[in-house]
């Protein structure tokens, strides 16, 4: 073979190459699947994968990886990602720890990035990128909501216990910045704060049976919270209980039992929300995996639906057009009504939920109503884009 | 600060002491023994607490449960020793940790293979359930005053287990020579089997206590591994009583400064800055104590070999 055919046909190749990456869209997705808090993993991919495949396109690849919760992999992940198969899209990540580790690198070098469902504040505000969207929220949200609710319900004396590391810190300052708003209401009697990973709570509870409080609002993720509702129960201590979704999603209940009837809490999403968008969604969930999805579910549905619907308009490689279409967010969204503020986060009601008995005994979230409307993070106007 | 929440707390620290004491005992037991370093003793409390926890759903009994749960640790302890354990004896401690490090692992990603990573559901039974009036009007949890009444029963038998019988000498005689009981014509394999079935049994029934209390999940142990550690360090390894004591200690004294520090340094700072400074500190109280217990008494409080 001589030179010339030989270029001629690397040539071909490389052109061969290129035009199956115009069309085909590559995603990749860095998720928990396997250690503590794998369960919030799990579903968001199991959301994210059932709308992918309700749109039965064949030129989609999605690619899995497993972060095991450890901000050193997740990078190692999206650097491989990036460099290796050089996908279009990343999501996935879970932990606001990982995001921050992984995130700003991916958007700056021209990937997009959608989080379903990290959202720490750096990246709303001061980090803030124009290929970075969160289809979730910003952490604040839900906490903030829960103040505004609980000082419209007229609780006077909340009590606020949290883990000691950042994401609790900001859970407390969250909730407090929407319950101390404006109207001179109550005031916060005590703010504990726990050691992370914490799972015997008795010296808690003894404090807060001996404080003045009227209510308790706690924000204890994953395993702490199913330890912390047990003890709570059997204690004795008779006081009405308030926490974010992230302690009361469907999987924890089924662990607290019993113990957690009656709580209230916080959460963009209910899956007895009331729209078709919602209704067709838990039903086919509940038929492809047999569970009730969680709202980490519904939010790797909807990422994925706002990837579909950017993806109708333009390709990934047409930058400009395709941030667009995803600004646009022209999509069904499982939560009712969904748009992007200036930050690329979301403007979104918050709903509350009681836990209550359901139909065969076990505890299950049942929505209660509006807790705040069209709540935007505080974060915004420290982004420049 | 009320004179019934700090009697509250006191309780609360005694209860946290006996759970710790049912773990480091069976480590104690173990090290002093065998001299073997077990890694891999907070996956029988796992065990314990998985076989509670499904014995408990099936029949519907917490006792049966329990029993279950002990026995099923004991069985896999007995098993682990017989498989990996024997063949680490003659071993450095460096290989012993190795080994039993790569236990905890199979052990973890065993349950998890075989029961998913959601937690398992446990919950104190009816007749448990609820709290009591202490003297002074705050109410306490029945079931953790039976967390106690347990660990003070254990404590007891595994003193008369030691002081009193057969089993107990050749038990004493290991930990101070053993080569030379082996000499004297006492099946020593056997009674390091026997010996670590022990401590995984006591490790098993730790587990299900707690599981009902806290969540059963995967890797539950490690957290109260770390704990124990610190207990048998304090109170000299190889040494029951000081198992006890070391436990008790560590319990009441996390349990007070988890609750006192953020309050002391409330005195002189704004309400969440003593927060965030002493929940750090109370978190490092503990390490604190075993440094200030090692610098005066570098071989714990009560050795076993001295």
């Amino acid at each position: 073979m001589n030179k010339l055919t030989r270029a001629g046909l690397g040539l071909l190749m490389t052109t061969a190459v290129a035009t199956v990456q115009a069309e085909e869209v590559r995603i990749g997705m860095i998720t928990t699947l396997s250690g503590g808090g794998s369960h919030l993993g799990v579903d968001v991919r199991d959301g994210f994968m059932l709308a992918i495949d309700q749109a039965a396109r064949d030129d989609i690849e999605v690619l899995i990886q497993d972060d095991a919760r450890r901000p050193d992999l997740a990078k190692t992940l999206s650097n491989e990602f990036m460099q290796r198969d050089e996908v279009d899209i990343m999501t996935g990540i879970i932990w606001s720890n990982l995001a921050m580790a992984v995130v700003p690198s991916v958007v700056r070098q021209g990937t997009f990035y959608l989080s379903p469902n990290a959202g720490p504040s750096a990246l709303a505000g001061r980090l803030c990128h124009e290929n970075y969207f969160n289809v979730a929220y910003q952490n604040d949200n839900l906490h903030g909501a829960m103040g505004a609710y609980m000082r419209e319900q007229g609780f006077e004396r909340p009590l606020l216990m949290a883990p000691n590391y950042p994401a609790g810190t900001d859970a407390l300052a969250g909730f407090k910045h929407l319950y101390e708003g404006e109207v001179d209401g109550g005031e916060v009697v005590d703010e504990l704060y726990t050691q992370l990973g914490q799972t015997d709570y008795a010296a808690e509870i003894a404090q807060i049976r001996a404080s003045e409080a009227d209510s308790l609002f706690f924000f204890l993720p994953g395993g702490m919270g199913i330890s912390f509702m047990k003890q709570w129960q059997n204690s004795g201590v008779e006081m009405p209980v308030f926490g974010a979704a992230f302690s009361f999603d469907e999987i924890i209940i089924q662990a607290v039992g019993q113990a957690a009837i009656g709580a209230m809490n916080t959460s963009e999403w209910a899956y007895d929300l009331d729209n078709a968008a919602n209704r067709a969604f838990v039903e086919a969930f509940r038929a492809a995996h047999e569970r009730t999805p969680t709202l980490y579910a519904a939010q790797g549905y909807d990422t994925a639906r706002l990837i579909l619907s950017a993806l109708d308009e333009a390709h990934p490689d047409d930058q400009d057009a395709f941030r667009e279409a995803l600004r646009a967010a022209d999509f069904a969204s499982v939560r009712g009504d969904f748009r992007f503020g200036p930050n690329q986060h979301p403007i979104q009601d918050i709903y509350v939920r009681e836990v209550v008995e359901g139909t065969d005994g076990k505890p299950t979230n049942r929505l209660v109503g509006l807790a705040i409307e069209d709540i935007q993070d505080v974060y915004a106007e420290q982004c420049r884009m | 600060m009320s004179a019934t929440l700090l009697i509250e707390q006191l309780i609360n620290g005694l209860q946290l002491g006996t759970m710790l004491f049912l773990m480091a005992s069976g480590l104690t037991l173990v090290f002093g023994v065998m001299g073997l370093i077990n890694l891999a003793h907070g996956s029988f409390y796992m065990v314990g607490a998985y076989v509670t926890a499904l014995t408990t759903a099936s029949t519907g009994s917490f006792l049966l449960g329990l029993a279950a749960g002990s026995l099923a640790a004991a069985a896999a302890g007995a098993v682990v020793e017989l498989l990996v354990i024997r063949r680490l004896y003659h071993r450095s401690h460096l290989d012993q940790v190795l080994a039993t490090f790569a236990l905890i692992l199979i052990f973890s990603e065993g349950t998890r293979w075989l029961f998913g990573s959601s937690p398992l559901w446990l919950s104190p039974p009816e007749w448990l359930a609820g709290s009591v009036a202490l003297p002074g009007g705050a109410r306490y949890p029945v079931y953790r005053l039976m967390i106690i009444a347990v660990g003070v029963l254990i404590a007891a038998g595994l003193y008369l287990l030691i002081s009193r019988t057969r089993l107990g000498m050749r038990i004493r005689a290991g930990e101070s020579d053993r080569e030379m009981i082996g000499a004297l014509g006492i099946d020593i394999r056997r009674l390091y089997t026997l010996v670590f079935a022990l401590g995984a049994a006591l490790a098993g029934l730790a587990g299900s206590l707690v599981g009902a209390l806290q969540s059963v999940q995967v890797g539950m142990g490690e957290p109260v591994l770390i704990l124990a550690f610190v207990v048998i360090v304090i109170g000299g390894i190889g040494s029951i009583k000081g198992a006890l004591l070391g436990a008790i200690l560590v319990g009441v004294v996390d349990t007070l400064g988890r609750i006192f520090l953020p309050a002391l340094f409330g005195l002189f700072m704004s309400p969440s800055e003593a927060a965030g400074v002493g929940t750090a500190l109370a978190a490092m109280l503990i390490y604190i104590l075993m440094a200030v217990i090692l610098a005066f008494k570098p071989q714990g409080l009560f050795a076993a070999h001295d």
